[in-house]
């Protein structure tokens, strides 16, 4: 349970920085670099964060399975 | 063939498909009814959700909205996409772990009353409802802009439509029309972009194409910002704006999204836990697909609007510019008799020198911002069942969204209200039939008020999202993750955090505050954020002074939380 909330965290500052710290917060500052035709706080604000956003939700499927298999198999050596 | 032609066929294929999905998919049972018999598989979940997520705002409105708002623009990319987050990792699999049908389900249960059960219920009402009332809007106007139907028979097709499916099918049709509905939608959507991007800057993926180079070399973006610059308007990749109210409105945006009764209710329908985080994974990745497209798709009519009318001769321009005229979304005024277009900021008082030295008297052209999906293929001199398709995708956005929604209501008022108050005695039997009598009767009064939609509506769905993430969000997080939480502090929590955000939005909207009376710089758009953060600090602290829940409520959380 508690690693659970563990991952969750770290998962949702991950969450927090792309989108409302390198998006909005520091987007300013992150225009001076580029990658191609983009200034970087611009490309996070409109594609960079939703991109990120759905890595995580897939590496969190990832982690919790592992968790649930886990759990089960203390479980089961327990009964 | 005609655009007219093209559209009546596709169009008319693609009811057809809908209606026998629909009638392979009848629902026989309430939890069929409600939840689709629990037996959705995960990836079909996440296309139904995405479709039911993306309303005929998303498809048709916002990529026009962010081409006119720029890097601004941000806030509904990021705002209407994070929640997915939250959902996956904080609400989806806890919900489905809990097992019922509703989201006052939950709430009714969890803070053991009755009187927040209905509190829940009406305020998913209320919300649904006003959300409902615009898809019907935007039924009519696809039917009336494009078939040349009256507005009025466009909404009582789409309502006979939705009616049956709905009706039929319940959640479980309208599960596998949805999917069907969100093939045709993104289809529509990437098909113009697609071509587009490489007309513009030769590539086929318009994700990357809004990085892209235009053939004198340039950046695109570069380009607009400069292009952008030189009519007085802000550059496109940069905001002036205020990132405080930006930071609130794409916060309410997100915590809305988590707190919305429609979208929450999506993740009941799948089969184990462990389903409803990937649901939650593939139907965020399904919409990134179309929101990520969507920025690119602004950019490039962006460019292509100006770089085709600015200082052009008005005689000159190409056909498409006569024919979006003629609907009123684009129109031209020759204010200093000169033939020729101009197009600029003229609020902009460091245009005034270069407007007078050029004999220019004021912008001449008004441009809704619809149009930028709508007659995108036309722009682009697309072919006309390209067009056809961009009206079907636009139906199934509407349609698919007015059906999720009609779903929470029917299930507000059979469930919650009828069931589990008024009449706990009523066989499953019953309760099915009144669920379907509910969700006609919700159809026929949404699409009355579509027609004829009262003023308040189209303003109140734009604060959905804010009235959701001040009451909702909360109430379910702490609900999950806390077995202190008890039913005062839930209580006055949200009803706290509900009356503060409408009470802000009401004194701006409608009692006549001005933008600089707004706390902190925030707009009523991103108050809810506030709310909640109000809704928190309320719920924690009269929990903390009140008795702890029941014995059972410790175990019912305790249980939510062991995975299975």
């Amino acid at each position: 349970m508690e690693k659970n909330i563990q991952y969750v965290a770290i998962l949702l500052a991950i969450w927090f920085i792309v989108s409302f710290g390198f998006g909005i917060l520091f987007a300013d500052t992150l225009n001076h670099f580029r990658i191609g035709g983009f200034k970087l706080g611009f490309w996070f604000a409109q594609q960079g964060s939703i991109i990120v956003f759905v890595i995580l939700i897939f590496v969190y499927i990832r982690l919790m399975n592992i968790l649930d298999a886990k759990f089960k198999t203390e479980q089961s050596s327990e009964n | 063939m005609s655009v007219q032609l093209w559209t009546g066929i596709i169009v008319g294929l693609t009811f057809l498909l809908y209606i026998v999905v629909a009638v392979l998919s009848r629902a026989g049972s309430t939890s069929e009814f409600y939840v689709a018999g629990k037996g959705v598989n995960p990836i079909l979940n996440g296309m139904a959700t995405a479709a039911d997520w993306m309303s005929a705002a998303s498809f048709i409105s916002m990529a026009g909205l962010i081409s006119f708002m720029g890097y601004q623009g941000a806030q509904y990319l990021m705002g209407w996409t994070g929640g997915y987050v939250l959902l996956a990792l904080l609400l989806a699999p806890y919900l489905r772990k809990f097992g019922k049908f509703t989201v006052p389900d939950f709430i009714g249960e969890r803070y053991y009353s009755q009187t927040a059960r209905l509190v829940a219920a009406i305020c998913a009402l209320f919300v649904s409802f006003t959300y409902v009332v615009g898809q019907m809007k935007g039924v009519g106007i696809a039917f009336s802009r494009f078939l040349e139907i009256d507005f009025t028979w466009g909404v009582i097709i789409g309502v006979l439509i939705v009616f049956f499916y709905a009706v039929l099918g319940g959640m479980k049709g309208i599960t596998y029309t949805q999917v069907a509905q969100y093939c045709v939608l993104i289809f529509a959507y990437l098909v113009p972009a697609i071509f587009i991007s490489v007309l513009m800057v030769n590539n086929p993926i318009p994700q990357l194409g809004l990085g892209g180079t235009l053939s004198d070399g340039t950046y695109l973006l570069a380009k607009l910002d400069q292009i952008s610059l030189d009519l007085g308007f802000q550059e496109y990749t940069i905001s002036n704006k205020s990132k405080t109210d930006l930071f609130f409105v794409t916060a309410a945006l997100m915590l809305g999204t988590a707190g919305l009764p429609h979208v929450i209710v999506r993740f009941f329908t799948v089969p184990k836990v462990s389903d409803a985080r990937k649901s939650a994974g593939w139907a965020l990745l399904f919409i990134a697909i179309l929101y990520t497209t969507a920025p690119a798709i602004a950019a490039f009519a962006r460019t292509n609007l100006i770089e085709t009318v600015d200082n052009q001769e008005y005689s000159s321009l190409p056909a498409w510019f006569n024919n979006w005229e003629k609907t009123g979304l684009l129109s031209f005024e020759d204010k200093n008799n000169d033939g020729k277009i101009q197009y600029y900021n003229d609020t902009n008082p460091a245009m005034t020198p270069i407007a007078d030295s050029k004999g220019w008297q004021g912008n001449e052209l008004t441009v809704d911002r619809d149009i930028m999906v709508l007659a995108n293929p036309e722009i682009a001199a697309l072919p006309a069942w390209v067009v056809a398709l961009v009206v079907a995708g636009g139906l199934a956005a509407a349609l698919s969204t007015a059906a999720g929604l009609l779903l929470v209501i029917s299930s507000s008022i059979s469930h919650d209200i009828l069931k589990k108050w008024l009449r706990p005695n009523i066989s499953e039997k019953q309760e099915l039939a009144a669920a379907r009598i509910a969700i006609a009767v919700a159809v026929v009064i949404a699409g009355w008020a579509g027609i004829d939609p009262p003023g308040f509506v189209a303003q109140v769905v734009a604060f959905a999202f804010g009235l959701a993430a001040a009451s909702f969000f909360p109430a379910i997080v702490l609900g999950i993750f806390s077995k202190r939480i008890n039913m005062a502090g839930a209580v006055s929590g949200m009803i706290t955090g509900l009356l503060f955000t409408a009470f802000y939005i009401i004194y701006f909207k409608y009692w006549g505050g001005t933008p600089d009376q707004y706390w902190f710089g925030i707009s009523p758009e991103g108050i809810g954020t506030l709310g909640m953060l109000i809704n928190f600090a309320v719920t924690l602290s009269i929990s903390a002074i009140t008795p702890a829940p029941p014995a059972h409520i410790a175990d019912l959380v305790e249980n939510i939380r062991t995975p299975e």
